[in-house]
């Protein structure tokens, strides 16, 4: 088989620099099967995340070649059999050590999101939900955490705006609990004002790397947007639900789903 | 570090070692019985193996064949582990599974549906009816993220990247645990007053394994060292269909859902060779003819399952057959055709992951091609001994469940069971821990020489001047194991794994680990070597001593199933001069249960209650 260089960065969060490695390149072999064949000759202290090697769990996230990829889902015959393939950490979370970041503020952004909160009439019950009504959340439920979404956005990646936007991976998280079909809870004043819904300027970058081929742009930004415009400026629609009493049917049903949660915590 | 009360030490009422699907739903428990509750686990979260789960979870909660109900659950589980399972729980697992399923839908799981908006429900091996609740082929990922979203809402403190290395005593009950910090090689003492291991399975120990770099035995080796027994080791579960080529995805799990959604299995010459292994016990239940099959498949109610969806272990038999006899395909395994069973669309969407997986890694389209595949490491049905009720082990104060635990599956799981026993078990194990809390006269103490005696072994690899490649011996381990404990056993071939793992426990001696102890993977690696080394002489031992061939242990020289083996299990254990392994009685079946388990199945049809 095939002899080739890889060149990976080494170091930590004082700096670091990129080693080029020898590796004999066998059939079939993904990035990071090179990456853990270096690991056991050249150099048994290389850190790299990993655990399914299926492309399952979203640990491997790196950037290969300036493209940012999961390791475990990238051939090397994805390459030109001379190429000189460059790996380095994702560039937007802080280095700990070689290939490996800290990623530690995704954790905390999914803690900010309040989870599912049946509606009182399904507190406790089975859920009857029709297939189509749930085809679009399990889309976004597909997601790995790979975070690869997150270290594109160029509001955190260039901008690096942590503080005012939940990112990609997180507003999906937001759609399918919002598109969720017996979901009472309503998120969309904290999605405007607190998650930066409106920082996202639909470049679709996100879109593009997802290993999962999730629509996060058009399936869940752009709709979670919509619902933002909805409710806050468009002038039509807050007439229609003033007249109708929208806004007190939602908030009525929270509370009762609330209170229902309450009693059922009680019973147990 | 010198002094040991420099160690950072962090107190909790309880621990749960390991944070997949058992371990989840344990810390839910504990934190909703009040407990201060710690989850310690060795990756990110929402990264353990649970997430590669892909099937389903099997709950009879009878949404697309109303005849189903815990009573058939519990008599397949039976069937399906050859009658070696505890009794008692299997019974705990069938009836509580469907309230285990439903709640998780409430805290967010979104489960594919039925026409009437049900949950729905797929068909898999030694299953009587359609009883998965799935999503697509990725249900492991559902139940993770579900219990990860909800639970990171009850106030439970999770310790990422941490690994656990010891338990903590004091005396013979527990005290806590001693761990590392991964990012920055730094120890840490968990004080608690019970811990829950949830540490999953040893898959690692063979090369060719569906299991992820986590499956090292840790839990099976803290356990036996801090005294708790161990029981059924020796059957290790090999899924018949794993991939085969190329080399590097080697093992990885193709999920039995294929040929629960009509998915066949064919020889070199085109042949379902699966007609010609049905055992004599599941006869009457299995088609005998291609059109029956067929039949069953388009939910013909009176047409008997095809025999592609026997149990693992007869399926897993059947390929290594076909190979060794020269009927196998190109790289030794067998086809699994779903291609031309099935509407490319349909495939499309009930098994998007495998679709891209072949896709993506073999070059292969399996809505055009039928896949290679072959048998892999899958799953350890034995594990730590625990009572049935409480899942405490013979440790005061330490418990276990999941994979972890042993008994539930017998001689043989049935796949769906997994996901299953992870929230029943999980959630009775956090009852459990809570339980023997509250019964607590004085609180356990840290005993500063454990961790000292824990800490300078720890650092050893590291401060060896020269010594082993942790990663080659670690190859070697697997080596040893796929040649000698594999799906076929004999007498001398285990005889042999154990004199190689004598040899390789001397070379672990001296292993030494370069660099730093800063995010070391090195590092990790010759410390998990104790945990991989113990686990796999367990099973070996264990092999070497059940003299009969029973669900997924196959003796060459000894077929079949003895009837005296029936009523003893193998229990290893820690002993004054090394590892004990004893035969042990079990005890007689409870008799509602044993009529249950040997009922024909129209006398358990529509029983529910």
């Amino acid at each position: 088989m095939a002899e080739r260089t890889i060149r990976i960065w080494r170091g930590d969060e004082n700096g670091g620099e990129f080693v080029d490695y020898q590796v004999e390149v066998d059939e079939g072999m993904v990035v990071l099967d090179v990456i853990h064949k270096i690991q056991a000759k050249d150099a048994n202290d290389l850190a790299v995340r990993w655990n399914c090697k299926a492309g399952k769990c979203g640990s491997c996230s790196m950037e290969i070649n300036g493209r940012p990829k999961l390791s475990c889902m990238t051939r090397m015959n994805e390459y030109e059999p001379d190429e000189l393939i460059t790996v380095q950490p994702v560039k937007t979370f802080p280095i700990i050590k070689d290939l490996v970041t800290d990623v530690s503020w995704n954790y905390e952004q999914n803690k900010r999101i309040k989870p599912l909160l049946p509606k009182a009439d399904a507190a406790g019950k089975d859920f009857i939900m029709m297939q189509e009504d749930v085809d679009r959340v399990q889309e976004f439920r597909k997601c790995i955490e790979c975070y690869l979404c997150q270290n594109v956005c160029h509001v955190l990646r260039d901008q690096d705006k942590k503080g005012e936007f939940v990112g990609p991976r997180f507003m999906i998280r937001l759609a399918g609990l919002e598109m969720h079909p017996v979901d009472a809870a309503d998120r969309i004043p904290q999605i405007r004002d607190e998650f930066g819904s409106g920082m996202c300027n639909i470049t679709r970058c996100c879109t593009d790397v997802c290993p999962e081929s999730i629509g996060l742009t058009d399936n869940a930004i752009i709709p979670i947007k919509e619902r933002v415009v909805d409710r806050y400026y468009d002038p039509v629609a807050w007439i229609i639900r003033k007249m109708s009493g929208a806004d007190e049917k939602r908030e009525a049903e929270e509370k009762a789903a609330d209170a229902k949660q309450a009693e059922l915590q009680k019973t147990v | 570090m010198s002094n040991i009360s420099e160690i950072q030490t962090i107190e909790h009422d309880v621990i749960v070692i390991g944070a997949g699907g058992a371990g989840l739903r344990a810390a839910i428990e504990c934190s909703k019985q009040g407990l201060n509750t710690g989850l310690v686990c060795k990756s990110l979260l929402g990264k353990a193996h649970t997430v590669m789960a892909e099937g389903g979870m099997a709950a009879a909660l009878g949404n697309v064949d109303p005849r189903d109900n815990w009573k058939v659950h519990f008599r397949d589980t039976m069937r399906g582990g050859k009658f070696l399972n505890s009794w008692r729980m299997a019974e705990l697992h069938a009836r509580h599974a469907p309230d285990r399923v439903r709640e998780l839908e409430q805290w967010g799981a979104v489960f594919d549906r039925t026409e009437e908006g049900k949950i729905r429900q797929r068909n898999f091996g030694g299953h009587r009816y359609p009883r998965l609740a799935h999503v697509g082929d990725r249900t492991g990922l559902e139940l993770i993220r579900s219990l990860q979203d909800y639970g990171i809402h009850q106030g439970i403190h999770v310790h990422m990247e941490c690994t656990v290395l010891n338990l903590l005593l004091d005396g013979d009950r527990i005290a806590g645990a001693f761990a590392y910090w991964r990012e920055k090689g730094r120890f840490v003492i968990f004080k608690a007053k019970a811990v829950i291991m949830a540490t999953g399975g040893a898959g690692k120990a063979w090369r060719i394994t569906s299991n992820s770099w986590e499956y090292t035995g840790d839990g099976y080796a803290m356990a036996y060292d801090a005294g708790a027994e161990l029981v059924h080791m020796e059957f290790t579960q090999f899924h018949p269909t794993g991939m085969i080529w190329p080399p590097s995805v080697r093992g990885i799990l193709v999920t039995e859902g294929v040929r629960g959604d009509g998915g066949v299995l064919l020889n070199k010459d085109g042949k379902r060779f699966m007609f010609d292994y049905i055992p004599e016990r599941f006869a009457p239940e299995t088609a005998d003819t291609e059109e029956e099959g067929n039949r069953w498949l388009a939910g013909d109610k009176d047409a008997r399952r095809p025999p592609e969806l026997l149990t693992r272990d007869v399926v897993a038999r059947a390929i290594t057959r076909e190979v060794k006899e020269d009927r196998g395909s190109p790289h030794g395994g067998a086809f699994l055709d779903i291609a031309s069973r099935v509407p490319e669309e349909a495939i499309k969407k009930q098994l998007p992951s495998m679709y891209h997986q072949f896709k993506e890694l073999a070059e292969v389209d399996i809505t055009k091609q039928p896949m290679e595949v072959g048998p892999t490491l899958h799953y350890c049905m034995g594990g730590i001994a625990v009572d049935a009720d409480s899942q405490q082990t013979r440790v005061p104060g330490l418990f276990a469940c999941g994979e972890a635990a042993g008994r539930m599956h017998g001689a043989n799981r049935l796949g769906g069971n997994s996901l299953s026993d992870l929230i029943v078990f999980g959630w009775l194990s956090g009852l459990g821990a809570a339980e023997y809390i509250k019964s607590l006269s004085s609180k356990p103490e840290i005993n500063p020489s454990q961790v000292e005696e824990a800490r300078s072994e720890a650092v050893a690899p590291l401060n060896r001047e020269s010594g082993e490649n942790p990663y080659l011996l670690h190859e070697e381990l697997q080596t040893i194991m796929n040649d000698n404990v594999n799906i076929v056993r004999t007498k001398e071939e285990l005889e042999t794994a154990i004199e190689q793992l004598e040899e390789l426990k001397k070379k672990m001696q001296t292993v030494k680990a370069d660099g730093a102890s800063q995010y070391n993977p090195g590092w990790h690696e010759a410390l998990s070597l104790h945990s991989l080394i113990t686990s796999a002489e367990m099973v070996t031992r264990a092999a070497l001593m059940r003299e009969e061939s029973r669900g997924a242990h196959t003796r060459i020289d000894f077929e079949g199933e003895r009837e005296e083996w029936e009523k003893v299990e193998v229990i290893v254990r820690k002993g004054e001069s090394g590892m004990e392994v004893i035969k042990q009685d079990r005890p007689a079946p409870p008799k509602e249960l044993a009529d249950i388990a040997y009922a024909t199945l129209e006398e358990l049809e529509g029983t529910n209650g």
